[in-house]
């Protein structure tokens, strides 16, 4: 009975999650484009175009290529805004990330089930995205664990120092790799929102109207939980946390669209290996050290 | 209310032309006058895209393009016939293997002149392509309430 309630409690919270991040993504989405125009001595469009560009496309005739993927793209968003649920009800973080790779999966099939050469190739670069960030996000769990002695989010709450200090060479690796789960330049090898266009448009080639609406709303929700675990790092049992985690979300995030505009995409194989010898070197070492010292 | 003002993105096709046009089109969209502030993205992708500009005429080689380019884009949509060449054929016009404007192939909405195009008229072209792409998305939208 106990377990039924925390599941029915989890996805009660998933639907919140669901409408507050995709509040709260669009404005982050907004921001990027503003904060980018800024850096490239533009004006930029309203803080509100991408909330624009999505009910546009859902205005937009709905044409599928295949009709099984707007299946898979719903699972996919299901998916995403369940691993918030798990996440921000505080409960297990592997269990958050699992799901969460689950719902990519699905994004990747959605791509997949279009049988077009570039969204095939789309599909093929975002699998290798998701080789490249995956170990180090599962070290990022392990290395939680061993920083906290369990699984559990809630438990950063009563703390008695924040675990960005045992975990700094994971929280490096993190960052690293941010940069590809934002799909953000040099990493955004799939799927951009800027003008590269030697795919077209990578995995969502085949995607539009309400579909590739979704879709940005997907990573909308993607956006927010992946700030949540980088706050991660910084909440302890302390009310200051809250000022803390303010700040380093806003450092993070500056720090992202910085990156973005300063850096040309990558090839894939630069991606993987990079991402590998980082999740290696730095995120291994730090392991170690919790392990043997 | 539709939104689709608001958000323009634009797919860009050269036809049979000299270049000028296309020049001048991709200059307007550019960072340098930038025309994200009004929402204006270019896409390169049709099935993404909600204002088709097209520069040059259609030739027997390129008909099929511009067809299948326009055949891809979702309801609602518009053609911006930018520049003489798009509009009429231009100076191509009396070529042998050239069939005219751009609505040889594919209906048009706005036809904007010139030789080459000014960025001038590019925009109001593209302004007034939003217009026709609002009464558009308000005919969908009145004819689904229907059904």
């Amino acid at each position: 009975m106990q377990s039924l309630i925390n599941i029915l409690g989890t996805l009660a919270a998933s639907v919140l999650f669901a409408l507050v991040a995709a509040l709260v993504g669009g404005f982050l989405a907004g921001l990027d484009r503003k904060v980018s125009a800024r850096m490239q001595g533009r004006v930029g469009p309203p803080l509100l175009q991408p909330f624009y560009d999505v009910i546009k496309l859902f205005s937009k005739e709905g044409v599928r290529v295949n009709g099984v993927m707007d299946a898979y793209i719903m699972v996919a968003l299901v998916f995403t805004a369940i691993a918030g649920g798990i996440f921000f009800t505080g409960g297990n973080l592997l269990l958050c990330v699992f799901v969460l790779t689950l719902g990519e999966l699905f994004f990747i099939l959605a791509a997949w089930s279009a049988r077009s050469p570039f969204s095939d190739v789309g599909a093929q670069r975002e699998t290798l995205q998701v080789m490249a960030y995956e170990p180090m996000v599962l070290l990022m769990a392990v290395g939680f664990y061993l920083a906290t002695g369990s699984f559990d989010v809630s438990c950063v709450l009563h703390l008695p120092a924040p675990i960005a200090g045992p975990l700094v060479g994971i929280l490096i690796g993190f960052l690293f790799v941010l940069t590809i789960k934002l799909r953000k330049s040099p990493f955004d090898l799939s799927y951009s929102h800027h003008a590269h266009q030697d795919l077209v448009k990578g995995i969502t080639t085949e995607m539009s109207g309400p579909t590739l609406a979704y879709v940005e709303i997907m990573h909308w929700l993607e956006n927010v939980l992946f700030l949540g675990w980088v706050a991660l790092f910084f909440v302890w049992a302390s009310p200051l946390a809250i000022l803390v985690v303010i700040v380093v979300l806003a450092a993070v995030y500056f720090l992202e669209i910085w990156i973005d505009n300063n850096f040309a995409r990558v090839k894939w194989q630069a991606m993987l290996w990079s991402a590998w010898l980082v999740t290696l070197v730095v995120a291994g070492v730090n392991l170690a050290v919790l392990i043997y010292l | 209310m539709a939104l689709v003002s608001k958000s323009p993105w634009v797919i860009h096709y050269d036809g049979s032309s000299c270049n000028g046009c296309d020049i001048e089109v991709l200059a307007a969209l550019t960072p340098g006058y930038d025309a994200e502030r009004f929402g204006v993205v270019n896409t390169g992708n049709p099935k993404h895209a909600d204002i088709f500009l097209v520069t040059g005429g259609v030739n027997e080689q390129n008909k099929k393009v511009v067809k299948e380019i326009y055949d891809q884009m979702l309801e609602p949509k518009v053609v911006v016939a930018c520049g003489v060449c798009a509009c009429t054929g231009g100076i191509f016009k009396d070529c042998y293997n050239v069939l005219g404007g751009i609505d040889q192939v594919i209906p048009v909405d706005v036809y904007a002149p010139g030789c080459a195009i000014r960025p001038e008229s590019i925009i109001d072209a593209v302004v007034e392509g939003i217009g026709v792409l609002e009464e558009k998305a308000r005919a969908m939208k009145a004819e689904k309430k229907k059904r």
